[in-house]
C-alpha cells in the first residue's frame, strides 16, 4: 500500500489540533493566577492546592471511581456468564435475548436515564407504600440507584466483547478436557476461560470507560443520594466553574496519558520478544 | 460447558431493567396528568415539530461532518505503518477519558467574543483588515450561542465514535485482496472504489449509528454551545423531567415518538449495509 | 438438574445484593451519629463557610446541592427521585407547594431563632398561618448592565429589546421570570391569567429573541462580570456580587415596575431528616449567622437583629435597601391556576422554538 503524503499528513495534524484545542485551554488555564478562563494573569498552583481541599470535588471523584469498579466487576461477572448462557441457546432465542440486550445500547442515554429513573420512583413508591412501611423501610435514589443503572448499560458492552470469543472457541478443546478426565469446572477454568479472556479483558476495559463517562444517565438515576463528577461539572457549568475543575482533568489526562503509554510499550516490547523468539525458530528449524 | 441456564439472571435483570422501563415509558406517553388512557400528547406533537426537525437537522449536519472528516482520515491511519497507528489510536482515545462536559465547556472559552479565539484574531489585525477592505465594523465573530456552535460541540464529542469503527474495518481488509485487484489490472481510485469502500461499509454504518443517536438527543451540548436558543429534543425531553415544565407524560411521548424515528433510520440504514453486525468500536 | 440449582441461585444472589444496594442507601448513608441533613438551594445563595460551622456546633453533616429556579425545583421534588430535607423556593411556588401537600408543616418549638425575624416577614401572602416557611431573604428584579458598553442609564425594561445592543442582551432561562418582564414591559400586571395577555408578552419575547446572546440563570455571572454581555435582568443580591467583582457594572430598577420576590426555608414532604431540617433553619435564623450569610449573598435581611450587625457598605446600598418609592410599582408572583401554568409551559416552548 502506498504511505500517506503531505495532503493527508496535514489533514491529519489539522484533526489532532482540533481535538486537542480545548484541552490544551483547559491545561494552561488550570495554572492560570484568577479565576478567569480567557484572560491570562500569570503563573500559578493555587487551584491544584484548592483542589486537594475540595472535599465535594474528591468525594465527588471517589462516588465515581466506587460506581465504575463496582459496575465493571459486577457486570463482567454477569455478562460473561450471560455470554455463555446465550451462546449456547438455540438460533432462535439467541436472537430474541441478543435483540434486547442491544437495546441499551442503540437507545439514547436520555432515554436509557430516564425509564430507569421511571422504574426507580415507580418501584419505589409501590415498595414503600406496601412492604416498606410494614419493615419500616424506605426505599430513596441514591448510589444504589446509580450502580443498578451503571450495571445496565454496561453488561450488553462486555456480552459484545465476550460473544465473538465464544464464537471462535472450538469446542472439541473442552470436550477433549473432558475425554482426559478433567472435571467440568475444571476444564472450564484450565481451557475455556483462558481462551475467553482476552474478550472478558476488554469488555471489562469498556464497561468501566463507560462507566467513568456517563453523565446523562447517571443524571436522571442518582437522585439526591449520590453525585458522580460528570454531575457535579454540569451542576458547575450552570453557574461559576471553578478552576479547580481544569487542575483535576489536568491530573486526569497525565495520568490516563502515562497509563496508555506505559500499556502501549509494554505491548509492544512483547510484540518484538515475540517476533524474536519467532526469528529463532525458524533459524533452528533451518 | 453449553449450560444454557448461565443466561438466566441476566435475562432477569433485562425483563427488570431493560424491558419493564420501555413498558413504562409507552405507558406514561397513552397517559396524562388527570390519569387514564388518553393520546392527548401525541396531538399536541405537532407543535414540536420544530424542535424534531432542529435536532434531526443538526444532527444529520454533524454526522455528516464526521463521516467527512473521519472516513479520510481512518483511512490514512490505516496507510501508516505500525507505530504512526498506535500513536494515533492512543491520541485519538485519550479526550475520551476526560469529560466531555469538561471539554465541551472549554469550547466556550474558545468561541465566546471576548474569548481566546477572537482576542486572537483580533491581536493579529484580522478585524482591522475586514474593516479595511469591506468597510464593515466588527470587532469579534459572532460563533458562540449559535447552531453552528451546536453542530461544532457534537462533531467535536463524537468524530472518533466515526473513526474507531471505520479505522477497524479498513484496518482489517486482507492486503492480498487489494493486492488481487492490482493484480487484476484495477488503478488505486478503483481499487478503492470497488473494493476497500464497498468493504468499509459497515465501518461507516456503524460510525453514523454511534454519531447520529447522541447528536440527536444531546442536551447538555446545545445548552452550553447554544445558548439556551436552539431546543432540542434532549432538552425538550430534561425539561419535562427536571426542568422548566414537569410533564413526565409528554416527556414520555416525545421520547417514544424519538425512538421510534430512529428505529425507523437505523432500520433503513442497515438495509443497505447488509445488516451487519456492529463493529466492535475500542 | 445442578445447572439449574446454580443458575437459581446465583439469581438469589443477585437480588439479594439489589437489595441490599437500595436499603444501604435508602438509611442515609450510615453516616455519623448525628446523621446527616440534606440542603438545596439556589446557586450563589449562601455563604458555603456556614456550612461547615453547621457541621462544627451540631455534628449534622451537610450535603449541600444546588437548583437553577424554581419551576426546576418543582419539577425534581414531583419527579420522587430526590430526597432533600431543606429547600429555599421562592413566594409563588411556596404556595404552590402548599397547595399541592408537598410541604412538611414545620415545628416551630425547635426553631426557638424564629423570633429573630422580623413580624412584617412572618405569616405572609404565600403561608398566611405560617405553617410551612421561614423568610430566607428577599429582593427585586432589575436590570445590571456594563456602563462601559451601554451610553445610557437604563430606566425603563426596552433596554432589553434595544436594537443596538443586538447580541449582548442577556435574557431569563425561566419562564416565570421572562414571562414577567414581558407583561410588566406592557402595563400588564405579572399574576395576569388572561390568555391574551400571555401570549402577547410571549410574542414580545419572541420579537427579543434575535438580539438575545443567550438564556441564562446562573451562567450570568460569568458573562457580565467577564464583559461578554453588556446587559440582562437578574436578582438584586446578585447584583451587588457581580458589581464587587466588576465595578464597571451597575444596577437600576425600570420605572414599569418589577418583581419583588421572597425566598423562603421549607421542608418538602417525607424528608428523612425533619429533625435536622429544622435544626439547620434554626441555625440559619441566628442573627450573627444571618448577617454572615447575607454579607455574602447581598440580599435584604429579614430580621432587625441581623441587620444592626451588616456591613455598613450593604446596609447602605439602595440595591438590596432600595427606598419605598421604587417598591411602589413592584409585584410579588403569586401562583397561578393550573390552566396559566400549563399556557406558560406551551408558550415557553413557543418560545424557544420560534
Amino acid at each position: 500500500m502506498k504511505r500517506n503524503g503531505v495532503f493527508s499528513r496535514v489533514c491529519m495534524i489539522l484533526t489532532l489540533i482540533f481535538m486537542y484545542a480545548p484541552i490544551f485551554v483547559l491545561i494552561v488555564f488550570s495554572f492560570n493566577a484568577s479565576k478567569s478562563r480567557t484572560v491570562w494573569t500569570g503563573f500559578s498552583l493555587h487551584w491544584y492546592a484548592d483542589l486537594f481541599h475540595d472535599t465535594r470535588i474528591l468525594g465527588s471523584v471517589a462516588t465515581t471511581l466506587e460506581v465504575s469498579v463496582l459496575a465493571m466487576v459486577i457486570s463482567t461477572v454477569l455478562g460473561t456468564l450471560a455470554a455463555i448462557g446465550f451462546f449456547s441457546m438455540r438460533r432462535r432465542s439467541r436472537a430474541v435475548v441478543m435483540a434486547i440486550n442491544n437495546i441499551p445500547m442503540t437507545n439514547a442515554d436520555i432515554i436509557t436515564g430516564v425509564s430507569l429513573m421511571m422504574l426507580f420512583v415507580f418501584a419505589f413508591g409501590a415498595f414503600n407504600a406496601t412492604l416498606g412501611k410494614a419493615l419500616g423501610v424506605t426505599l430513596k435514589t441514591g448510589f444504589g440507584t446509580l450502580l443498578l443503572a451503571h450495571i445496565t448499560f454496561d453488561v450488553p458492552y462486555v456480552i459484545l466483547s465476550v460473544m465473538p470469543k465464544l464464537n471462535q472457541l472450538d469446542p472439541h478443546l473442552y470436550e477433549a478436557a473432558l475425554d482426559l478426565g478433567a472435571q467440568p469446572s475444571y476444564a472450564f477454568r484450565k481451557v475455556v476461560l483462558p481462551e475467553l479472556m482476552p474478550g472478558i479483558l476488554s469488555g471489562a476495559m469498556l464497561a468501566f470507560t463507560m462507566s467513568v463517562d456517563d453523565f446523562v444517565i447517571s443524571y436522571f438515576t442518582a437522585g439526591s443520594g449520590a453525585s458522580t463528577l460528570a454531575m457535579e461539572i454540569y451542576a458547575m457549568t450552570r453557574k461559576r466553574i471553578s478552576p479547580e475543575i481544569n487542575a483535576l482533568s489536568t491530573l486526569v489526562f497525565v495520568i490516563v496519558l502515562v497509563v496508555l503509554i506505559v500499556v502501549n510499550v509494554h505491548s509492544v516490547r512483547q510484540e518484538r520478544a515475540r517476533q524474536k523468539r519467532d526469528l529463532a525458530w525458524k533459524r533452528a528449524d533451518g | 460447558m453449553k449450560n444454557k441456564f448461565l443466561g438466566i439472571p441476566y435475562i432477569i435483570w433485562m425483563a427488570i431493567f431493560v424491558v419493564v422501563p420501555m413498558f413504562l415509558i409507552v405507558g406514561y406517553a397513552f397517559t396524562t396528568r388527570e390519569g387514564g388512557f388518553s393520546t392527548g400528547n401525541f396531538s399536541n406533537m405537532l407543535s414540536y415539530a420544530g424542535v424534531f426537525g432542529d435536532s434531526f437537522l443538526l444532527a444529520i449536519i454533524a454526522t455528516l461532518v464526521c463521516l467527512l472528516i473521519g472516513y479520510p482520515i481512518s483511512y490514512w491511519m490505516t496507510r501508516e505503518g505500525p507505530g504512526v497507528k498506535r500513536i494515533a489510536l492512543v491520541v485519538l482515545m485519550l479526550p475520551m477519558w476526560m469529560n466531555f462536559l469538561l471539554r465541551t465547556y472549554a469550547w466556550m472559552s474558545l468561541l465566546e467574543n471576548t474569548g481566546i479565539l477572537n482576542e486572537l484574531f483580533s491581536a493579529i489585525g484580522l478585524f482591522k483588515l475586514i474593516n479595511a477592505v469591506t468597510g464593515s465594523n466588527i470587532d469579534h465573530f459572532p460563533m458562540i450561542n449559535t447552531k453552528g456552535a451546536v453542530v461544532l460541540g457534537m462533531v467535536y464529542n463524537y468524530l472518533p465514535f466515526m473513526i474507531l469503527p471505520i479505522y477497524n474495518v479498513i484496518d482489517k481488509i486482507d492486503a492480498r485482496v487489494i493486492e488481487a485487484a492490482q493484480d487484476l489490472g484495477a488503478n488505486s481510485a478503483n481499487v478503492f472504489r470497488r473494493v476497500i469502500f464497498p468493504l468499509s461499509l459497515p465501518g461507516v454504518i456503524s460510525g453514523i449509528t454511534m454519531v447520529f443517536i447522541p447528536s440527536v438527543s444531546t442536551f447538555a451540548i446545545s445548552k452550553l454551545l447554544g445558548g439556551g436558543k436552539t431546543l432540542l429534543l434532549g432538552d425538550l425531553i430534561e425539561m419535562q423531567f427536571y426542568g422548566n415544565s414537569y410533564n413526565p407524560y409528554l416527556g414520555s411521548a416525545v421520547s417514544l415518538v424519538m425512538m421510534v424515528i430512529v428505529l425507523v433510520c437505523m432500520a433503513i440504514m442497515n438495509r443497505f449495509g447488509d445488516g451487519e453486525e456492529t463493529a466492535v468500536m475500542l | 438438574m445442578k445447572k439449574k440449582v446454580f443458575a437459581l441461585v446465583l439469581s438469589l444472589v443477585m437480588l439479594c445484593t439489589t437489595v441490599l444496594a437500595l436499603t444501604g442507601c435508602g438509611s442515609s448513608g450510615g453516616d455519623a451519629d448525628k446523621g446527616v441533613v440534606n440542603v438545596y438551594n439556589w446557586g450563589e445563595y449562601i455563604d458555603e463557610d456556614l456550612l461547615d460551622e453547621f457541621t462544627a456546633q451540631t455534628g449534622i453533616t451537610v450535603h449541600y446541592a444546588t437548583f437553577s429556579d424554581n419551576e426546576s425545583l418543582y419539577s425534581i421534588l414531583s419527579s420522587g427521585s430526590a430526597d432533600y430535607d431543606v429547600i429555599i423556593p421562592s413566594d409563588y411556588m411556596i404556595s404552590r407547594m402548599i397547595a399541592e401537600d408537598m410541604l412538611e408543616e414545620l415545628d416551630f418549638d425547635n426553631i426557638p431563632n424564629y423570633e429573630n425575624i422580623d413580624e412584617a416577614y412572618r405569616g405572609l401572602e404565600f403561608d398566611p398561618d405560617n405553617r410551612y416557611s421561614v423568610a430566607y431573604t428577599w429582593g427585586t428584579v432589575g436590570i445590571i448592565y456594563n456602563t462601559t458598553m451601554l451610553d445610557y442609564v437604563p430606566d425603563s425594561w426596552s433596554v432589553l429589546w434595544d436594537e443596538g445592543l443586538s447580541g449582548q442582551i442577556l435574557m431569563f432561562d425561566n419562564s416565570r421570570d421572562a414571562i414577567g418582564i414581558a407583561l410588566k414591559y406592557l402595563g400588564y400586571s405579572q399574576n395576569t391569567t388572561d390568555p391574551a395577555q400571555i401570549t402577547e408578552a410571549v410574542d414580545l419575547l419572541i420579537q427579543q429573541k434575535p438580539l438575545v446572546q443567550s438564556y441564562v440563570m446562573d451562567q450570568i455571572f460569568d458573562k457580565l462580570e467577564g464583559g461578554e454581555a453588556a446587559v440582562g435582568p437578574y436578582y438584586a443580591g446578585d447584583a451587588i456580587t457581580m458589581i464587587d467583582e466588576n465595578p464597571d457594572l451597575a444596577f437600576a430598577v425600570p420605572k414599569e415596575g418589577t418583581n419583588l420576590f421572597v425566598d423562603a426555608m421549607c421542608i418538602p414532604k417525607g424528608a428523612s431528616n425533619k429533625a435536622n431540617a429544622e435544626a439547620f433553619i434554626n441555625f440559619m435564623c441566628q442573627p450573627e449567622v444571618m448577617a454572615q450569610n447575607l454579607d455574602y449573598i447581598g440580599y435584604y435581611c429579614p430580621s432587625s437583629a441581623a441587620r444592626e450587625l451588616l456591613d455598613d457598605e450593604l446596609k447602605n446600598s439602595p440595591i438590596a435597601y432600595p427606598d419605598e418609592a421604587l417598591l411602589a410599582n413592584t409585584d410579588t408572583f403569586i401562583n397561578l391556576p393550573q390552566e396559566t401554568l400549563d399556557l406558560y409551559d406551551s408558550e415557553w416552548v413557543r418560545l424557544m422554538t420560534s
